[in-house]
């Protein structure tokens, strides 16, 4: 309903632009086109109607802000028009004073000053409402044009309708190089910030002379200044560059993102003044529609930001991210560990005891116990999020992870890890997804001819349960009844599993080890259990190939997502999904979960991660900043920091606290598949299509940046430039593409990948 | 995607869009042409760059016509078919006019069916892990070299290949020894099995050379026993060529003077081999390779090799598949035996010789079969030692705690085969069984009950201490032709050849010499055993099986080896009449005192290998994938 409601909100005044420019235009050829867009927000107002009826007052804050634009703008016939629409006679009265009451509760969040004038607070009005509405709706972007066909596809129409205007072709180019003069000819301070508008201008633009069929100007503008826009951009301007006819556009995802969602840009407040003189005293009304429409524009006071603190933060699809989205809090603390400690020392020191080892680990585990038992103030609610209960086993589990633990490496910039690799031998088919288990007992690989292996690395073969007949036979009081249980005539070093129907494209262990998801192109995520090496589940929800899974730390949850633009949260034993995340702009192409479980972080080829609430389902940071499809993520052991890799071959690190870029690694030449910290959070390994593995100083990068007030309340961060000094080394595969690492319990490093001549 | 000015993406000009359409039979104006052009243009760019979407999730950096064909399956468009090949399609101009074309040629699928050629990589997907970094630093190797055990065949595999190929068939007999040993141990020769396979499917070729068809089995031993090849499906085919050497007539069986028989033998003590060491690849073929055989026994038009073929090769499967298939056939195949060996006419002199091969083959078997059901029924678990010996109070040796490798076999087979049933469906009784085949064998059963292989322990250990070579020179082949039953209880023990990383050099089979020392091996062992008077063991064979055993084994003289000893049989089977024959031949030399081990009973017993263990966990320790983390 929200995303229908856009359409009215932002149509209503470029209607009337419309009419005026075309007014000013005489004797246009595009006439024709002109003919359809008004019967379109006709049918969507009406449409609306219904729902407007019942609208809530932010709508109708909205609204009012509209006419008093109109009536600003001495548009009085289009305010009469939209006001007998919406059924708001009666209040031509009030239209000043709730106009002004909506500008505050839209730009509360930016704390404005009544200053600016009433354009500037309606974008903001309008801007709010429909941030507002992406983050209630989940109705994904993607699903309605598919869905919708034909006459009723109101929210295509109406987004390409929004390009009907016309201004006169020729003059685009003079007053995009207008602008750019203007900005060249700023103080040095504004010009990096105001270059920001290039880029979203120079789309639009262009897709509003496509749109209005001018083919030869579109090319001729695009050739012109293509060039100046940013490096990082050239994947969509490639994109850009083959749309050139209207029809087209309809089924264009890039598009469609471009329209649906608003370009989001942080100025300064002295840049934005400047470049709003120069636009109305040069009355250059084009360019000024276009900032108004289909630009957010995030004003901050304070010093302009650099050339460095911009390109750090753009990249993105849909620009940077807005400050309010990443100023919820975030409870990104680790959940207190369950007591079993206590008895364990004890079992533990005589396990210790009769292997004949000495005891002089005993002080060292109290002091780990005890620190574990507090409560980490960042840290939610034990119960914020219903885990499941442990069970035996699960204990069994802790307490050798904690043997392990006591035996583990201490890694630094002196002492590396070593690294040991799986290579996947003739696997012809194609690897595409490799998971490690915890204790690294087992691996698996998902492959593109849709089968899922599984090895098992240590000397103990993988076994089946015996069949029911046989399991009725056994002797269920026994000590060893676990052992009784597995048939030992299916022992062997690996198993095969087969029900998928396309490629395997991500795979994920159980922390019990008892079960495996796998989620491929079918649009299906599959559970499997590794007792009977069978398919338990297959989840259906997702329409479209499913790029990535992962079970929780805490197990029972996982997260998936896909080319479908959302990501998924289910519960292994309900076939539907708990949550659906939506927001990407594009495909989500990794999901990880936070080790305190109550979070789940989306990467995606929007080049955007976000990180979600799963209590609430909400969005709560947004970080912006790789230049390319994100590809792998990782979460710190502490759960403070996030580590990113995207296939541009950047690693970028994270505080989620404060939502603030704090690094940025470079040394990669391929894309970045593979991100792991070590057990204790010193090292960050990578892993990329370039061959080569690797190892970052983590310590010195999050010591490195001191997160004073005023950078955590701005976000305005200088990167420091210190990629090679964090880098500890850089290890060559034998020619094989690194697709996973993990590190054992003892931190030694495991890498895996195929290797394919 | 070049990222040069603008041209970076494919165009479709006007004129092929006419074509196409003109090919179909549709008339194009030039604008039509031209807007439809653009339109492909777009479509077909749209199409790559969602499909590069695939390539990117598949973490491949080649983007292949499945990607393309799966971005078109989700955008609703058919799939295009036809281009999944790997190799490159040409895309070739006609001289005449400016005329492109994708070359299609026609492929002849009767030939591409009976291509000899094998496919490459087909090998089963493994994950092989390596150091590659020790606390940072690099190992020894190369940064950046390639995994060693994987590679397209190079120069240097092929040119292995061919020395290898060249040493193992070629004349020089050290060369050979070398080629096999290496073939046995070398890591990196996995991408050339498919080719040695190739050649030892060859055996048909060379039926009527038995020097090449042991070379080709020797070749099938170390492929076998690599540790580091996968078999995978190529054991199937192996299986094949060895089977062929059991089963097959082979023209060299047709000159008497050829010693075949030592070739089934070791053909059948290899397929005892792979059945042991790679039971879950073979599993499957259990049952088949029971039925194949069974359809050759019961065939009387097949001569009386392929028949003993059949016997060594039961026998090599373990004594559940002799008491499956052999023991059943035994009555009807008795009479046909029977008239071979009664038949004492000068033209019938080699089939004789052959027909007594056959029942020396049977009898070993039988014998085999016999105690292994008692050794089976006197043990109820599996093998354990404490219940034996209670069982034979103070006259069991220390045994091995692992029953026979036989019934080892057996009961994996049993396991893996999904085809076969876990039990026979009606076991014969022991009792029951041994005076059945009395009423075939008469006293030379007996006699083979007062010691058992079965009970023997570890005197194989001291065997590949024991010089055989010095012994068989003097043999002559016509000694080994005359007890071809014993060399067949010798050879089929898969414990013979046990560890194959004390005894890696070649097999015993190896020459043609080798067969007597086994006999002769045998032979003194059968002295050794003849010693109580034959009635006597008969007549004990009435009783309980248990009793037979235990009287018989117990009071032996040491050493006090005769120089000739009687085998004597009587068939008073129920349609036979009785019937006496009797063979004598001389003990050539007495036994080996070095070769007899200082324990308890055990210097009575002949030398066979004797170990199950040691095998099975090397073969575990090879190809495991542990790592000590």
């Amino acid at each position: 309903m929200a995303a229908v409601q856009d359409g009215p909100i932002e149509l209503e005044p470029e209607n009337e632009i419309k009419t005026e420019t075309s007014n000013e235009v005489l004797g246009n050829p595009g006439d024709a086109s002109g003919g359809v867009p008004p019967t379109a927000p006709v049918a969507a107002v009406a449409t609306e109607k219904p729902a407007a009826a019942a609208a809530d007052s932010t709508e109708r804050q909205t609204l009012l802000a509209v006419l008093q634009f109109l009536k600003k703008s001495k548009l009085f016939e289009s305010e009469e028009i939209l006001r007998r629409e919406a059924g708001l006679l009666n209040e031509i009265g009030d239209s000043q004073g709730s106009g002004a009451g909506g500008a505050g509760l839209g730009g509360g969040g930016d704390a404005e000053p009544e200053s600016g004038d009433a354009s500037s607070l309606l974008s903001r009005v309008a801007g709010a409402a429909a941030t507002a509405s992406a983050n209630a709706t989940p109705a994904p972007a993607k699903v309605t044009p598919v869905v919708t066909g034909g006459e009723d596809q109101p929210d295509v129409n109406v987004v390409l309708a929004a390009y009907s205007q016309q201004g006169d072709p020729v003059l685009y180019p003079v007053y995009y190089s207008g602008l750019k003069r203007f900005i060249d000819s700023v103080l040095d301070c504004h010009r990096a910030e105001l270059s920001q508008v290039f880029y979203p201008l120079f789309v639009h633009m262009y897709l509003e002379l496509v749109y209005n069929q001018y083919e030869k100007e579109a090319k001729a503008f695009f050739e012109k200044f293509h060039g100046d826009q940013e490096c990082y951009y050239k994947d969509d301007l490639r994109i850009l560059s083959g749309l050139t006819k209207k029809e087209h556009m309809k089924g264009n995802e890039t598009l469609l993102d471009f329209r649906t969602s608003k370009f989001v840009l942080r100025i300064s407040r002295d840049s934005y003044q400047l470049l709003k003189r120069h636009l109305q005293e040069r009355q250059n009304n084009q360019i000024w529609n276009i900032i108004q429409e289909h630009l957010y524009i995030d004003i901050f006071d304070g010093m302009p930001r650099s050339k460095g603190q911009i390109d750090s933060m753009s990249g993105s699809l849909a620009g940077e991210a807005k400050r309010e989205a990443n100023k919820a809090k975030v409870f990104y603390g680790l959940l207190k560990e369950p007591e079993i400690e206590v008895p364990l020392d004890d079992e533990d020191e005589e396990a210790e005891n009769e292997e004949g080892k000495p005891k002089k680990k005993k002080p060292k585990k109290d002091s780990t116990g005890s620190k574990s038992k507090k409560q980490d103030p960042n840290a939610p609610q034990q119960s914020r999020i219903p885990l499941p209960e442990l069970k035996d086993s699960d204990k069994l589990d802790k307490i050798m992870n904690m043997k392990e633990a006591t035996k583990r490496v201490r890694l630094g910039p002196e002492s590396l890890p070593s690294i040991c690799f799986y290579t996947f031998l003739n696997a012809y088919q194609g690897l595409t997804a490799v998971d490690f288990t915890d204790d690294s007992s087992l691996v698996a690989g998902g492959f593109a001819d849709s089968t899922v292996r599984v090895w098992s690395v240590t000397p103990k073969k993988l076994r089946g349960v015996k069949t029911a007949g046989d399991l009725s036979l056994i002797d269920k009081d026994s000590d060893d009844v676990l052992e009784r249980i597995m048939d030992e005539k299916t022992a062997s070093e690996s198993k095969n599993l087969y029900g998928h129907s396309g490629p395997v494209y991500g795979i994920s262990f159980s922390p019990d080890r008892n079960y495996l998801l796998s989620c491929s192109e079918d649009a299906t995520v599959r559970l499997w259990s590794l007792q009977t090496f069978t398919c338990l589940v297959g989840y259906k929800g997702h329409n479209y190939p499913v790029w990535d899974t992962q079970f929780s730390p805490y197990g029972y949850y996982f997260i998936s997502g896909g080319h479908d633009r959302v990501a998924r949260l289910w519960a292994t034993d309900h076939y539907q999904p708990l949550r659906i995340f939506s927001g990407h702009l594009a495909d989500i192409t990794c999901t990880r979960f936070h080790p305190n479980s109550n979070y789940v972080a989306t990467g995606s080829a929007d080049r955007t991660i976000r990180l979600w609430d799963i209590l609430t389902g909400n969005c709560v940071r947004i970080f912006t900043g790789h230049k390319g499809p994100i590809h792998s993520l990782a979460f710190s052991p502490n759960g403070k920091f996030l580590a990113s890799g995207a296939t541009d071959g950047r690693v970028l690190l994270w505080d989620i606290g404060h939502g603030l870029m704090i690094g940025e690694l470079k040394g990669h030449t391929d894309t970045v598949y593979a991100l792991k910290f070590s057990r204790d959070g010193e090292i960050l390994a990578s892993g990329s299509m370039d061959n080569t593995v690797r190892l970052w100083d983590a310590l010195k990068a999050f010591d490195d940046i001191e997160t004073d007030d005023f950078t955590a309340a701005t976000g305005h961060i200088t990167l420091p430039e210190n990629s090679q000094e964090l880098l500890l080394g850089s290890y060559m595969t034998k020619s094989t593409p690194v697709i996973h690492l993990h590190f054992t319990r003892r931190n030694l490093l495991l890498g895996a990948g195929a290797y394919n001549p | 995607m070049a990222d040069r000015e603008e041209r970076k993406f494919a165009e479709v000009p006007r004129d092929s869009v006419k074509l196409m359409a003109e090919s179909v039979g549709v008339e194009l104006s030039d604008d039509i042409a031209a807007m439809l052009a653009e339109d492909v243009c777009y479509r077909l760019r749209e199409a790559a760059q969602n499909s590069s979407q695939f390539m990117r999730h598949a973490k491949r950096r080649r983007l292949t016509v499945e990607d393309f064909n799966r971005a078109l399956r989700w955008s609703n468009v058919e799939a295009v078919c036809g281009y999944g090949s790997q190799d490159a399609l040409p895309f070739r101009p006609l001289k005449e006019g400016e005329l492109y074309f994708v070359e299609d040629r026609e492929i002849n699928l009767v030939e591409l069916a009976l291509a000899t050629n094998i496919p490459k990589g087909c090998a089963e997907t493994m994950v092989r892990v390596q150091v590659s970094y020790l606390d940072g630093k690099g190992n020894v190797e190369p940064q950046g070299a390639v995994p060693t055990a994987v590679q397209s065949l190079t120069d240097d595999l092929l040119k292995y290949y061919q020395q290898v190929t060249r040493a193992i068939l070629g004349e020089d007999q050290q060369l050979m020894k070398v080629a096999l040993q290496d073939l046995q141990t070398n890591s990196k020769i996995a991408a050339l099995l498919p080719y040695f396979v190739h050649v030892v499917s060859g055996v048909k070729s060379v039926s009527h050379d038995l020097e090449q068809l042991s070379r080709l089995l020797h070749m099938v031993k170390s492929l076998v026993q690599n540790p580091f090849l996968y078999l995978g499906s190529y054991i199937k085919s192996l299986v094949s060529s060895v089977m062929y050497c059991i089963l097959e007539p082979l023209a060299a069986s047709i000159n008497p003077l050829n010693d075949h028989w030592t070739l089934r033998d070791y053909a059948a003590l290899l397929l005892s081999h792979i059945f042991w060491a790679h039971g879950d690849l073979v599993g499957g073929l259990y049952h088949q390779i029971l039925l194949s055989l069974q359809k050759v026994l019961s065939d009387p038009v097949r001569p009386l090799c392929s028949h003993y073929g059949a016997v060594v090769g039961l026998h090599a499967l373990g004594w559940k598949a002799v008491e499956r298939v052999l023991f059943p056939h035994l009555s009807a195949y008795w009479s046909n035996l029977q008239a071979v060996l009664d038949d004492d006419s000068v033209s019938n002199a080699q089939v004789k010789a052959d027909g007594h091969k056959v029942y020396g083959a049977i009898l070993v078997a039988v014998e085999k079969l016999l105690k292994m059901k008692a050794q089976s029924r006197s043990v109820p678990a599996e093998g354990s030692v404490a219940v034996r010996e209670r069982s034979f109070p103070g006259l069991s040796p220390p045994q091995e705690p692992v029953s026979e490798p036989g019934f080892g076999i057996a009961s994996h087979l049993l396991q893996g085969a999904a085809g076969v049933p876990a039990e026979e469906p009606v076991p014969v009784p022991l009792p029951v069984m041994y005076r059945e085949l009395y009423a075939f064998f008469g006293d030379s059963l007996a006699v083979r009950f007062s010691t058992g292989p079965g009970i023997e322990p570890r005197a194989s250990r001291a065997a590949p201490h024991q010089p055989p070579d010095s012994k068989k020179e003097g043999m002559g082949p016509d000694t080994t032709r005359k007890m071809p039953q014993l060399t067949a209880s010798m050879t089929i023990s898969p414990r013979q050849d046990s560890s194959p990383k004390n005894e890696p050099s070649l097999p015993a089979v190896q020459n043609s010499s080798a067969a007597p020392s086994r006999f002769q091996r045998s032979s003194s062992s059968s002295l050794q055993r003849s010693k109580p008077p034959p009635s006597k063991a008969a007549q004990r064979s009435a009783g309980p099986p248990r009793e037979v055993f235990q009287k018989s084994r117990f009071p032996l003289p040491p050493a006090t080896a005769p120089f000739s000893f009687l085998i004597a049989g009587r068939q008073t089977g129920r349609r036979c009449q009785g019937r006496r024959f009797q063979t004598s031949f001389p003990q050539l030399h007495p036994p080996n005192p070095s070769a007899q081990p200082p324990r308890g009973y055990a210097h009575k017993l002949p030398v066979i290998g004797r170990m199950g263990k040691p095998i099975k966990r090397w073969v575990c320790s090879q190809y495991s994938l542990h790592l000590p983390l």
